[in-house]
């Protein structure tokens, strides 16, 4: 079984040439500790599809971000740094990309999973090639509205010339702890003091994983670098050999940032546009939304509305052209539908991705779930998760980073149905997640179906 | 002579192993499950062994390519692309099992026994009819490892027969009362003739063509000497393990590790390593390149291929999943299975902790559940 089983951040990193030309990297990484536990916690998904490529909103994941660096004037080159093997899906992502965008784009792989930091140094000669002032990096797995011209604006206005902006955002106090949490002068706006998840509260602004950089960075990351070899022949009396130990692992958040806090070289720029992370299937949905709700202002031909012969429509939804839809089909609010998905004769979806070649029965009813490639779901069936959605009266709450289980209970969450799931007519699923190429013989609650 | 072996899918009963291997290649007792049947089968006879498979692994074409050479025989892969019930993979194949008159071998690819292909052949030949198909008993005595198995008759096909000729009179599908206490064991000999009886399309052997072939006199059974086990998912596995060994301790004796530290029918692969002051067995596999450190019992586990047990550990009803690491003082019970590569951190306790791939487990399992 091949599997994209762990986590990745994407940087984009966008340089400026001294004539604007804009180059873009966008670095993919595997987690630096394969069995790390948010390594895995995109499956049953992550089975099929690596994470940035998981279609969020009707396009996947990374797509969001080449959209958004595409708006910034003079985009010249993304470049996709990461740890995956090359594979079909990724390439054809990426041509297509390169022909929408009119933009090279190009995938530089690690030889070894070097964290946030020692990704970007590793491959620091091809960033800095045309000298730009600056460039940004974007994580692949955030959800964002990608407010990069007014953080360029916000860095040309602030603190010295040279000075490196994080994108920040307002978290509640206790979820501010599962973040990297930021203590800035509020005047300002440096950075005073950086914590990845504290234990204890420190901050309720937290990092948003998109960040401004410029070829500095590399002075700072490589004496981070120098002094991990130091430590590392100390502490082991020999240059280390496993993944675990590499001096060139290194870490954006707990390396970098903790040390240039309070020198006068970090400062962060707040925003108030939509953020969230996409750790798990189930705040994928939570990020469809987000972006469904973009598409108003950004792409309103990929909302779908209320037509002649066509489905109802309520709320954001999309679908794509080739999905084939009886037109008693309720839809919406937040339903992404993709390629070639059949959906039947009064059939329910809400709240829900429903992925590409899926065939919804007559009458069924899908709500916060995700429906796995090629599934089929049978005739009165019913399809139905728990949203983990933030509360909806706190402007400031994020979703929650989703413990699978809580007390042994398995908590209620979102339902999956992986790839080639079949779901017998007129049972329910509840809360579950059914591994891929079930065929299941009757209902399931609150069950991990291998 | 021929074979059909019915492979079908993604084995999903016994993930997480399949998650990793496709079913008919996870080792039981130190070989994979298809080669205990296929070995058999050679042994009668058979020189050309069909798969049927709904689910196409390049990793089960590759290592079927090698058997082919080793065996000497052909394997041949029936690709059903869409699902054709327990008989249709029959009529799929028809070409390969019709090129001559032969009678040909079907079986779940599921079944453990001490396969009795010579015995079936001669029954077969001697009552010349068209099908043989090999029945159980629904109880399964084992005083040697002090248990009994029982089947529910109802859950099968039950089948009712002359006691003496063998000739099947009628099936009854879950039957309400007592009927006969003789089910299917999943191990059939047909004439080619047969497939003319099977159409292309999803059917089940046992509710469509068996009746049928009772019906004119044409299906007989023959009784199964010794042990049963369908070992499709993990619990199962393990029985059939306990059965097997006790086989081996029977019939071939020499093949289990004795002396001190060994309990009872253990088999341990010639390049597994164990630590001092270790106890293991009774019903323990351990398969090749495992190292168990010091100080460990084990006992009614499975430990597949390039595993580490470290010291002091308690393991009791398991299978350990290809390079897993078993840290020290972990107590593990009660079905728990690990994937391939897991790590168990040291101190820690599962219980029916079901682990999926490439997982690090950091907490205890107090209670069963799913690790993914």
């Amino acid at each position: 079984m091949c599997e994209f089983n762990l986590n990745c951040y994407a940087h984009v990193i966008l340089c400026f040439e001294k004539c604007y030309t804009n180059k873009v990297v966008i670095i993919i990484f595997l987690k630096i500790f394969k069995h790390c536990f948010s390594g895995t916690r995109f499956r049953p998904l992550s089975f099929e599809v690596p994470k940035p490529l998981f279609p969020v909103a009707g396009v996947p994941m990374l797509q969001h971000h080449i959209e958004a660096c595409a708006k910034v004037p003079n985009m010249k080159e993304i470049l996709l740094i990461g740890f995956y093997q090359p594979n079909e899906e990724l390439n054809r992502f990426l041509l297509n990309a390169q022909q929408e965008f009119k933009i090279s784009i190009r995938y530089l792989q690690e030889y070894a999973a070097l964290g946030t930091g020692g990704g970007i140094y590793h491959f620091r000669d091809q960033i800095v090639s045309g000298s730009p002032e600056a460039f940004f990096v974007l994580n692949a797995d955030v959800c964002s509205a990608f407010p990069l011209t007014e953080m360029l604006s916000f860095q040309k206005e602030h603190g010295e010339p040279n000075s490196f902006v994080i994108l920040g955002t307002t978290a509640n106090r206790k979820q501010s702890m599962n973040y990297g949490c930021i203590v800035e002068n509020e005047e300002s706006n440096e950075v005073l003091h950086y914590v990845e998840k504290p234990s204890t509260f420190v901050s309720d602004i937290i990092n948003c994983g998109i960040y401004l950089f410029n070829p500095d960075i590399f002075q700072h990351i490589g004496a981070v670098f120098q002094k991990n070899q130091q430590d590392m022949l100390l502490l082991l009396g020999t240059e280390p050999t496993n993944g675990w130990h590499r001096a060139e692992a290194i870490r954006l958040e707990q390396d970098i940032f903790t040390a240039l806090a309070g020198q006068g070289k970090l400062y962060v720029y707040k925003t108030l546009s939509f953020w969230s992370q996409i750790k798990s299937a189930g705040s994928a949905i939570y990020a469809s939304r987000l972006y469904l709700n973009q598409y108003h202002t950004t792409h309103p031909e990929r909302l779908a509305s209320n037509k002649e012969g066509g489905p109802k429509i309520t709320g954001n939804v999309y679908i794509h052209p080739t999905a084939n839809i009886d037109p008693t089909a309720v839809l919406g609010p937040n339903v992404s539908i993709g390629t070639g998905v059949t959906i039947g004769a009064g059939v329910r979806v809400r709240e829900s991705i429903i992925l590409h070649g899926a065939n919804l029965q007559d009458h069924c009813c899908v709500l916060n779930s995700i429906v796995g490639w090629d599934s089929t779901i049978g005739k009165w069936a019913r399809v139905e998760g728990t949203p983990s959605d933030p509360n909806p009266n706190d402007p400031y709450a994020k979703i929650d980073s989703e413990t699978l289980f809580r007390e042994g209970k398995l908590t209620p969450s979102i339902t999956i149905l992986g790839c080639n799931v079949t779901i017998p007519s007129e049972v329910i699923i509840l809360n579950s997640i059914v591994l891929p190429h079930k065929d299941l013989n009757r209902g399931f609650k609150n069950q991990i179906i291998l | 002579m021929k074979a059909l072996i019915l492979v079908g899918g993604y084995g999903t009963r016994l993930r997480p192993l399949t998650l990793s291997v496709p079913k008919p290649l996870v080792e039981f007792c130190n070989k994979p499950i298809l080669l205990h049947q296929v070995e058999a089968l050679v042994k009668a006879g058979v020189d050309h062994v069909v798969l049927a498979v709904s689910y196409m692994s390049e990793l089960l074409e590759r290592e079927m390519r090698v058997q082919e050479q080793r065996l000497g025989i052909r394997i041949s892969l029936s690709h059903e692309k869409e699902p054709l019930g327990t008989a249709g993979p029959l009529a799929l194949a028809r070409d390969l099992l019709n090129d001559d008159s032969e009678p040909f071998f079907v079986l779940n690819s599921d079944v453990i026994c001490d396969f009795p292909f010579k015995d079936l052949l001669q029954f077969h030949r001697n009552h010349g009819k068209e099908g043989t198909i090999v029945v159980r008993e629904t109880v399964q005595v084992f005083p040697m490892l002090s248990c009994c198995i029982l089947t529910e008759p109802s859950k099968y096909g039950v089948v009712v027969y002359e006691a003496d000729s063998g000739r099947i009179h009628r099936f009854v599908e879950k039957p309400q009362v007592f009927v006969s206490n003789k089910i299917n064991a999943g191990m059939y000999i047909f004439n080619p003739s047969m497939l003319s009886r099977i159409q292309l399309r999803p059917t089940s052997i046992e509710k469509e063509i068996f009746p049928v072939m009772a019906g004119e006199g044409q299906l007989y059974a023959m009784e199964l000497q010794g042990f049963w086990m369908d070992i499709g998912q993990p619990k199962d596995f393990l029985t059939g393990m306990c059965m097997y060994l006790q086989s081996v301790r029977q019939h071939a004796p020499e093949r289990l590790r004795t002396g001190p530290g060994f309990l009872g029918n253990v088999l341990v692969d010639p390049t597994a390593q164990i630590g001092e002051n270790c106890t293991i067995g009774p019903n323990v596999t351990i398969g090749a390149g495992v190292v168990v450190e010091d100080g460990v019992r084990i006992k009614r586990c499975t430990v597949l291929k390039g595993s580490r047990v470290r010291s002091h550990s308690w393991l009791e009803s398991c299978i350990v999943g290809w390079s897993s690491s078993v840290g020290q003082w972990v107590r593990m019970e009660n079905v728990t299975v690990l994937g391939e590569d897991v790590i168990v951190n040291d101190e820690l306790y599962l219980n029916g902790a079901n682990v999926l791939p490439h997982k690090s487990i950091n907490e205890s399992v107090p209670e069963p559940r799913i690790i993914m």
